[in-house]
């Protein structure tokens, strides 16, 4: 099996939209563990704030209408301008909601923190727009997180670049993505469906579009058959299928197919062509591909930012999975 | 000099001789030391900051009408919403209440002729005119796009011109710490005699608390800032895991600034909402030392719960719990204040003005605000709600429904005295009621959503979240046109108002034993003590439609030029 390196993948706006599922009013369906306790918690403090609110204001406006200056009440009437009782009284009797709010809201928080022994390891890689995802057997999956249901997951997070956070709403969960270090997250879904994740850390141009669809299957061989992918085949048979695998996996996080400017220039319709770059202009064949992959600073195309803002990918690609790159944009020429 | 031409002279409408036409020329007004004049300055620069970081909102909030794309580009909309927070927070609402209307009405209050030190006091102002200016021209020609957190280690790397914009915020920084500093000698060292702790008006009070946060926490942001640069020009390595450093102490560096800077923002507020109460009540203000105290312990416990924005960070375990638990301490005395002020309202005698519509419009919003805030602080339900909308709901409740509101209700409260000019009751109640239902149409669905899942700072959405987004855009153009009402009714009123006499509302603090305009010296004859919440000592007086101070009134004892004295 090829060693398959983790970097930027496909875009999101390629990705389908799944269908949203309701929960209550405000929330979506509640797919994961400890997504109950959280819309409970939730639920909880919402009606004890309604009660505290709706008290304030109707006392505000019942006082307002009923002590209204008019002709015949010109004066304040006479009252107390301090009551220690009361105010000790309304001190203490929101201290006490308060720490059975604290206390709640702590003790769902260790739950979703701690992970059970039993949860299986997937790997997710951040980076600048676009997720990874590696499963124990070695293969990874670009933009699409597969999972099964019931079956509790431990994420090892890291990011390639800056901050990123791992949110996935009908699972409840979130965890932010810190440079130079790992961070960690788990879930255990309990419903089958297609379902978001956001990226919810402010990352750069296209943080709104970092999205991946989480799906969660019913058996693991469900599962299996979604993230495998054959790169000994498809080398024999359509070499061009595991480059456009390729490009998801570590190149269109900038680059677009669609004629469209993004971090890096368009790869599509380039190909025979020649390309402004700074020095002048460069013709696109296997030898230019070939050193923008490995040293990107070397010819950059007019109209963006130097030094180039790509990592080299020596060392990370073979010579193998740069011929199928090549392939693939070859096979862009006239889209 | 006969009593009734005294007061006419001392306590009416001063149409010569006010702090306003004491001399002329613009030299006049940039040279000037008058606290005065530099806090109607200020309040020509804050309103200025407000509209236009108002108008990147409209135009972030128009883009937002559809889930794709309509005019702005997603690195536009990036620039767009770092415009809107960054001018928001650091050139309008953090200087808006203290050196605006504080910066007026805090030494008179006093009973003081200006603040201890009107030459650092106009420092303040130039330096909140060049930090703003370095920000927003930073902003504009470089195209920041970090949001106002500057979070490393994206604005390490970005190419965009984070140095020129902090540096801007920097400067920022020392105007607010050189207002912090003139406040806190100004009341230590020049309350009226007899003027004890517990004898002063409770905006003075939440003005005090600021002041002692605006000194202590500051400088923590300066530094932070200065790192941030060292580390984008020389790589030194606090905050770049590329050189070594750590991205999240960089947070906790932000937020141990940030953090108490939300209770600069809202502490003002506040103590105006306390006043306000007060005089449209004609009633003692009810639990006036447990109001005072509260301002201070927000202070005090402001600085103890920044790791509450980071309950996702990767900070521990422990760290959040910890967090967490102190965070629930604050609401406690956010809660008493607003019961205290409902217990004022009790048995009062309340005129339904627009000052006191936007103080009932303050607890209804500040209420949201501060009750939202419990589900943020329970660290289960953050976990789901931090950086969704949810948050953004919930701060532009405290910040805008809190700040911005209290802030009008002084302006409204205070635009008599320092303009002489009584603005139209029935536009500023039009304004205020638009402002109250542009505000909640507009923040209200983006609670919803937030839950629902909308992450913050996106410019594309689901097309799910579009609903929300719709009333949240049509919310937001009610509530500019309403802010624009509100702000046209106070100008008009400054040229065709009606002219109106020295205490108009019948307060009883010190700024209002004085002319309206004041003259330049505050107070030209002795003033008189009283307690700022006996409203029976003031008297009205029908020639002058305004109240004296009852001292003044009684024949034969026409109070002499001269310094303060105590009665």
């Amino acid at each position: 099996m090829l060693k398959i390196p983790v970097s930027l993948l496909a875009q999101a706006e390629d990705l389908p939209i799944p269908e949203y599922q309701w929960g209550d009013y405000f929330f979506p369906v509640q797919a994961a563990e400890g997504a109950a306790e959280n819309d409970f918690l939730f639920w909880a403090i919402l009606w004890i704030s309604t009660l505290f609110f709706v008290l304030i204001v109707v006392l505000m406006l019942y006082f307002a209408w009923k002590y209204r200056r008019r002709p015949g009440h010109e004066k304040a009437l006479p009252s107390s301008s301090h009551n220690t009782s009361l105010e000790i009284i309304w001190s203490v009797i929101p201290s006490i909601i308060l720490v059975w709010i604290f206390y709640a809201g702590a003790n769902g928080y260790f739950q979703s923190r701690v992970a059970p022994e039993s949860a299986e390891d997937i790997w997710v890689t951040a980076q600048q727009f676009s997720w990874t995802f590696t499963y124990a057997d070695g293969d990874s999956t670009p933009s699409e997180l597969h999972l099964v249901v019931n079956r509790p997951v431990k994420f090892t997070m890291e990011s390639r670049d800056v901050l990123h956070s791992f949110f996935i709403p009908a699972f409840r969960q979130k965890q932010d993505i810190v440079p130079g270090r790992y961070t960690y997250t788990w879930v255990k879904p309990t419903k089958i469906g297609t379902f978001r994740l956001y990226c919810a850390e402010y990352c750069g141009d296209n943080h709104s579009l970092m999205i991946a669809n989480v799906t969660v299957h019913a058996t693991e061989e469900d599962r299996k058959a979604a993230t495998k992918w054959d790169w000994d085949l498809y080398a024999q048979t359509d070499p061009v299928k595991n480059g456009q695998r390729l490009f998801q996996l570590n190149c269109a996080g900038c680059h677009k197919i669609d004629g469209q400017r993004s971090t890096g220039p368009p790869l599509n319709g380039i190909w025979g062509k020649q390309e402004p770059v700074l020095s002048g202009t460069r013709l696109v064949d296997e030898e230019y591909i070939r050193e923008s992959i490995l040293n990107p600073n070397a010819e950059i195309v007019s109209g963006y930012t130097t030094p180039s803002q790509m990592q080299s990918f020596d060392g990370k690609l073979n010579d193998d999975q740069i011929m199928w790159l090549i392939f693939y944009i070859k096979s862009l020429a006239d889209k | 000099m006969s009593n009734a031409v005294f007061i006419k002279q001392h306590f009416g409408h001063a149409e010569k001789n006010n702090y306003l036409n004491v001399s002329k020329g613009w030299k006049s007004w940039a040279f000037t030391l008058d606290h005065k004049r530099i806090g109607v300055m200020y309040l020509i620069g804050i309103t200025t900051a407000l509209l236009l970081a108002g108008v990147f909102a409209l135009v972030l909030r128009s883009e937002l009408f559809i889930p794709g794309k309509m005019f702005l580009t997603e690195a536009q909309y990036n620039r767009m919403f770092t415009l809107h927070g960054a001018i928001m927070v650091f050139s309008f609402i953090i200087p808006s209440i203290p050196a605006a209307l504080g910066n007026f009405v805090l030494p008179m209050m006093l009973g003081a002729k200006d603040v201890a030190f009107p030459r650092m006091n106009l420092m303040s102002f130039y330096l909140w005119v060049i930090g703003t200016f370095f920000l927003v021209v930073a902003m504009l020609t470089n195209s920041l796009d970090t949001g106002w957190t500057f979070y490393t280690p994206y604005s390490i790397r970005t190419s965009t011109g984070v140095v020129a914009a902090t540096f801007g915020t920097f400067v920022l920084g020392f105007s607010s710490i050189f207002t912090g500093l003139n406040f806190l000698v100004t009341v230590n060292t020049m309350r009226a005699p007899g003027m004890t702790w517990f004898k002063m008006p409770l905006f003075v009070w939440g003005i005090y608390a600021t002041a002692i946060i605006q000194v202590l926490a500051t400088p923590i942001l300066g530094i932070t800032l200065l790192l941030l640069i060292a580390e984008r020009v020389l790589q030194i390595g606090i905050f770049d895991p590329k050189y070594g450093g750590d991205p999240v102490l960089f947070q906790h560096f932000f937020w141990f600034y940030s953090h108490p800077a939300v209770y600069i923002m809202i502490l003002p507020g506040m103590g105006i909402i306390s006043d306000l109460m007060a005089v449209y009540c004609r009633k003692k203000i009810f639990g006036y030392s447990f109001i005072a105290f509260s301002s201070v312990a927000i202070a005090i416990l402001g600085f103890l719960v920044w790791g509450h924005h980071m309950f996702t960070s990767g900070q521990s375990e422990v760290v959040t719990l910890i967090f967490s638990a102190i965070t629930f301490s604050v609401a406690i005395p956010s809660a008493v204040k607003v019961f205290n002020w409902l217990a004022t309202m009790y048995k009062g005698c309340i005129s339904l003005v627009t000052p006191m519509l936007y103080a009932m419009s303050f607890i209804f919003l500040f209420g949201i605000g501060g009750l939202t805030g419990l589900f943020l602080g329970a660290l289960r339900t953050d976990i789901h709600l931090h950086d969704t909308y949810f948050v953004v709901a919930h701060f532009h409740y405290v910040m805008v429904g809190g700040t911005l509101t209290a802030l009008f209700g002084g302006l409204y409260h205070w635009w008599p005295k320092m303009f002489g000019r009584m603005y139209n009751e029935l536009w500023g109640r039009i304004g205020c009621l638009l402002v109250f239902i542009g505000f909640n149409l507009t923040f209200f669905p983006q609670f919803v959503m937030g839950s629902r899942g909308m992450a913050r700072r996106y410019a594309r959405y689901d097309p799910e979240f579009q609903i929300f987004h719709q009333w949240s855009t049509v919310g937001a153009l009610i509530l500019g046109a309403g802010i624009v009402i509100a702000i046209a009714t106070l100008v008009h009123a400054v040229f065709r108002g009606k002219l109106c006499g020295g205490n108009p509302f019948g307060a009883a603090s010190l700024e209002w034993q004085s002319s309206s305009p004041p003259s330049f010296h505050n107070f030209d004859h002795k003033i008189v003590l009283n307690d700022p919440y006996d409203f029976d000592s003031q008297i009205y007086d029908p020639d002058l439609d305004s109240y004296v101070q009852r001292s003044f009134t009684v024949p034969g004892q026409e109070p002499v030029p001269g310094k303060p004295q105590t009665v």
